[in-house]
């Protein structure tokens, strides 16, 4: 369920990132880059979808106003829930909570991970093995029993999903940043601001971040995907808010009423595909930041056929 | 016969821009015992070159053209089982960095041993014999054949490359830049080395490197490499003393001498070309300090030039 | 040595975080789960088991809360995990020795398959690079790893057990049957265990894929792999023994760290097909409040973890000379 693409070893990756990467550089990843193409277009789409719900569905999708259980149809696309809300709208609404939860509690983690794990790479001595021990000891503790123990004592609301969800997702990406900052503590540049008497901070902010940017952006991407699924996993088992709409919890009325023993498949089968298209979305852009990270990971040219875009 | 005869080779990388032809149509004959030194700049494909030679080449690099003839046999044309039989039997590799290429997950004794049982059918024990023999013959004390590599000091590691090198005792060992990644002493002690096991064992050497002063002390022939061709080739002698090429004249005049008169440094302005899209006519010409109007527009081949071969238009005009 | 000592040094630090969080998680909680256990239990127990509950969990307990964590972590050392409330009255541990044998026959196998497969499959595919597999299996294998593993269990649930009902829907056994070591229950476990098995093995294996290939294509990249090209070695030789045998290095520190996706997947499969293991039971004593049974799973969920994590270092350790270096 989880991505582990990228496991490179540190010293390649940071022979790739010398140079700095600004925000036109990213354009042209995109462009260049089939899979990330892909995977931006669903998330634009999804981003769409989430932002203006109202130009996809006219109905409400709390509103149990229709015949229960319908299948497919012109007016009710997806069918009916066996409460009689209409599945298309449930699906369509659900999609801005999906969303927000994958980029706040991606972003939360992302920039945790990033402010541990530098510190511990550039810090060194003491307080790097203490930050280390810090990574290490979350990094194993299971998380998923961790949260499912969390939310039996507290019915969970968003911010506690959120608030765990990110408790447990840094430590990985903490663990790269201390990693990649490592390989980078002696190279030139840096000893050159250090000579300039620069501020340790400075030296951290200002020229040590710029030059891991496609690596942040890597683990953003990881720590959406992962949130995207655990969120869905823990709504699926009912330690979501029952109130909230999100593609988890729909999933988790579909299963109570059994709807894949009693034929009402869209109901089963829809939430889960949008769950796998944006965690997709997100995969796609991280494997794609991966292999900018890496060249030697891009696609393999044939011999005899020039200009095939990379797949 | 010679030992090794490189005709017309060239080979390409197939990039996202095109082709890049890193070697253009060199030739490259090597006689027995002879040490020929290739020398030139950074990205003038004298490694390609070698890799091309040794039939060492990793996608997206490919020969695609001429020959490498071997004790009479075009190495291209063999089969991959052929190829593996003459393969450090005949003739073996040393790099340029020990660290990266020794395994590090194995001791340099179990690669000894690799690269023995891929040819023959040795009991352990004697492989070992021949192992430490090896070792010692380059100064190294056999109980390292326990060692892994990063145990190793780096001139330690890369005589032991050398070692593992000349374990069949080779008729030809090519060498790329095995001494840039070592202090200038141990530099010096590598060569030196080098040099006592050539007339010991008696092994040709194709040695490629940028340092062109340090291998003219021990090389019978130089070549000359730029952007991707031979650009001067000759004795040792001659083409130290007296160059005839201006980018060999160039390098040299870039080097200081320890013992002779104060000059002035210069280097060789510009840089050079992108093999993507060569220049017409002459690659040096953006550079030379020589250059005319022809040597826009006409390609020169290899011309006659005192007693070395020039790749310059102020030698055309004698044959070849 | 000192490289031993580090790791069981961390291996304990882990282990006391999670029995302290065990035992501050509940603390801090608003409202009081002792007290609504403890009003459930009332009128059940005999005073025995009532005082031993009471000291598990602190109520009416005047003593120190210092003093009560101690006793807490030396009960829970002691293997006194306490009485389940939901399968009262049942001791914890005897409920959990039940669940752990089914969890371990099918998450422990799968994933080893998974990750040995995974592997291999990973390592011919780097070094057959450049064609037609190895342009479209990645992209592949990015997307099916995205999917969570609960819904690849109900659509497979879905398609093979109700549509065409080739496998049964849930559980372990077919309810009802005798449990013995007899053939016949052996059978119709496996039957039972098909299904789950598939699921974790498709979903997780792209992974494992993806990784080793990604090593194995920067590992053919260095030059020691040409090295053994020239040497004269066979292809097959440089790629397991050169290339494959430092590719997966950083894999086997990934199959520790990922190990918390394995166990949070295998809990919702098993959700999904009712399949009487640990995560599957973990869900019960959620849903039913059983907090002793919760924690000790969590407590056994953890140890495992570190054991698989201490079992990847051991093996690293052997594989690689470095690391015993760098202690």
């Amino acid at each position: 369920m989880s991505i582990v693409t990228s496991q490179v070893d540190a010293g390649t990756a940071a022979a790739g990132l010398t140079t700095r990467r600004r925000g036109l550089g990213f354009i042209r990843i995109l462009l260049s880059n089939g899979k990330a193409t892909v995977g931006a277009v669903l998330l634009l789409i999804f981003c769409f979808v989430a932002a203006f719900p109202g130009v996809f569905t006219d109905d409400d999708p709390r509103a149990d106003a229709y015949d229960r259980s319908m299948g497919l149809s012109s007016h009710h696309l997806l069918g009916t829930t066996a409460y009689g809300q209409d599945l298309w709208a449930q699906v369509i609404y659900g999609t801005r909570q999906s969303l927000v939860i994958a980029a706040v509690a991606g972003a939360l983690a992302t920039a945790i991970s990033v402010i541990v794990g530098v510190a511990a790479g550039y810090l060194a001595g003491v307080a790097d093995n203490v930050l280390s021990l810090l990574i290490d000891v979350f990094l194993v503790i299971p998380t998923f029993p961790l949260i499912i123990v969390i939310a039996a004592y507290k019915k969970s609301s968003l911010t506690v999903l959120i608030a765990v969800l990110v408790l447990t997702g840094w430590s990985y990406g903490a663990r790269q940043m201390r990693v990649q900052t490592m390989s980078l503590r002696n190279r030139d540049f840096l000893q050159a601001a250090r000579a300039r008497g620069e501020r340790r901070l400075y030296v951290i902010v200002v020229e040590v971040l710029p030059t891991m940017t496609s690596l942040i952006v890597a683990q953003f991407l990881g720590a959406a995907l992962y949130s995207v699924l655990a969120a869905a996993g823990l709504q699926f088992i009912g330690l979501g808010d029952p109130n909230a709409l999100s593609w988890g919890t729909i999933l988790y009325f579909a299963e109570n009423n059994e709807a894949l023993q009693t034929n009402q498949y869209a109901w089963a089968v829809a939430p889960g595909v949008c769950i796998a298209l944006l965690g997709a979305a997100f995969a796609l852009l991280n494997y794609a930041f991966d292999e900018v990270s890496n060249p030697a990971l891009r696609p393999v040219r044939r011999r005899g056929r020039r200009g095939v875009a990379g797949s | 016969m010679a030992l090794l005869e490189v005709d017309d080779l060239s080979v390409s990388y197939a990039t996202s821009s095109g082709e890049v032809v890193a070697v253009d149509h060199v030739d490259l004959h090597v006689e027995p015992n002879e040490f020929v030194g290739v020398v030139g700049e950074s990205g003038c494909g004298k490694s390609t070159l070698l890799f091309g030679i040794a039939q060492l080449l990793s996608s997206p690099a490919r020969i695609t053209g001429g020959s490498v003839r071997f004790k009479g046999r075009d190495l291209v044309s063999l089969s991959s089982r052929e190829l593996r039989a003459q393969r450090w039997r005949d003739f073996s590799v040393v790099m340029q960095s020990a660290m990266n290429a020794l395994n590090p997950v194995k001791s340099i004794g179990a690669q000894f041993i690799d690269a023995v049982k891929a040819h023959e059918q040795m009991p352990k024990a004697r492989i070992r014999e021949r192992s430490a023999e090896m070792l010692r013959l380059v100064g190294i004390d056999p109980v390292h054949l326990k060692s892994y590599p990063h145990q190793l000091s780096g001139g330690m590691r890369q005589r032991a490359m050398i070692a593992m090198a000349l374990l069949f005792t080779p008729d030809l060992v090519i060498m790329d830049e095995p001494t840039s990644a070592l202090d200038v002493v141990a530099q010096r002690s590598l060569m030196a080395q080098i040099s006592e096991l050539q007339d010991a064992l008696g092994f040709a050497v194709v040695f490629v490197t940028h340092d062109m002063s340090l291998v003219s002390h021990y090389s019978d022939r130089l070549v000359v490499m730029y952007a991707g061709q031979t650009v001067e080739v000759g004795d040792t002698r001659d083409v130290f003393d007296s160059p005839q090429h201006p980018y060999s004249q160039g390098l040299l005049d870039a080097f200081p001498s320890i013992r002779g008169p104060k000059t002035t440094l210069t280097g060789i302005p510009g840089a050079p070309p992108d093999l993507a899209l060569p220049p017409p006519g002459c690659r040096f010409a953006p550079r030379c300090p020589m250059v005319m109007d022809k040597c826009h527009t006409i390609e020169p081949e290899l011309y006659r030039a005192g007693s070395a071969l020039a790749r310059c238009l102020l030698y055309d005009g004698e044959a070849k | 040595m000192r490289f031993v000592l580090r790791r069981a040094g961390f291996f304990l630090l882990t282990l006391w975080s999670a029995m302290t969080l065990n035992f501050v998680i509940p603390r801090l909680m608003p409202g009081d789960p002792a007290e609504a256990i403890f009003a459930r239990y009332k009128g059940r127990v005999s005073p025995t088991v009532v005082k031993a509950l009471e000291a598990q969990f602190g109520i009416h307990n005047n003593k120190n809360i210092v003093l009560q964590y101690f006793d807490y972590l030396a009960n829970t050392l002691r293997g006194r995990f306490g009485i389940s409330t939901y399968y009262f009255p049942n001791p914890v541990s005897k409920e959990i020795a039940t669940a752990l044998p089914w969890t371990v026959m099918l998450v422990g196998i799968t994933t080893l398959l998974a990750f040995l497969l995974g592997t291999l499959i990973g390592t011919v595919s780097a070094w057959r690079r450049g064609g037609a597999l190895d342009s479209i299996l990645p992209p592949v294998f990015v997307v099916t790893s995205a999917i969570p593993y609960f819904w690849v269990a109900m659509v497979f649930v879905l398609v093979f057990a109700v549509s065409l009902s080739w496998f049964p829907t849930a559980f372990g056994y077919t309810p009802g049957i005798t449990i013995e070591p007899s053939m016949h229950f052996f059978l119709n476990a496996i039957d039972h265990a098909i299904l789950p098995a598939v699921t974790i093995l498709i979903t997780s294996i792209g992974g494992w894929i993806l990784t080793m290939r990604n090593n194995m294509i920067t590992t053919l990249a260095e030059d020691y792999v040409r090295m053994g090209r020239a040497k004269g070695l066979t292809s097959r030789r440089v790629m397991f023994d050169y290339a494959a045998r430092n590719a997966i290095l950083p894999n086997l520190t990934g199959f520790a760290m990922s190990m918390g996706f394995v166990i949070s997947g295998a809990i919702l499969v098993e959700y999904v097909f009712s399949y009487p293991g640990i995560g599957f039971m973990l869900l019960q004593a959620v849903s039913g409040e059983d907090f002793p049974l919760m924690q000790a799973l969590f407590l056994l969920i953890t140890v495992a973890v570190l054991v698989a994590v201490l079992l990847a270092d051991i093996v690293t350790a052997l594989l690689d000379p470095r690391t015993r270096q760098n202690a």
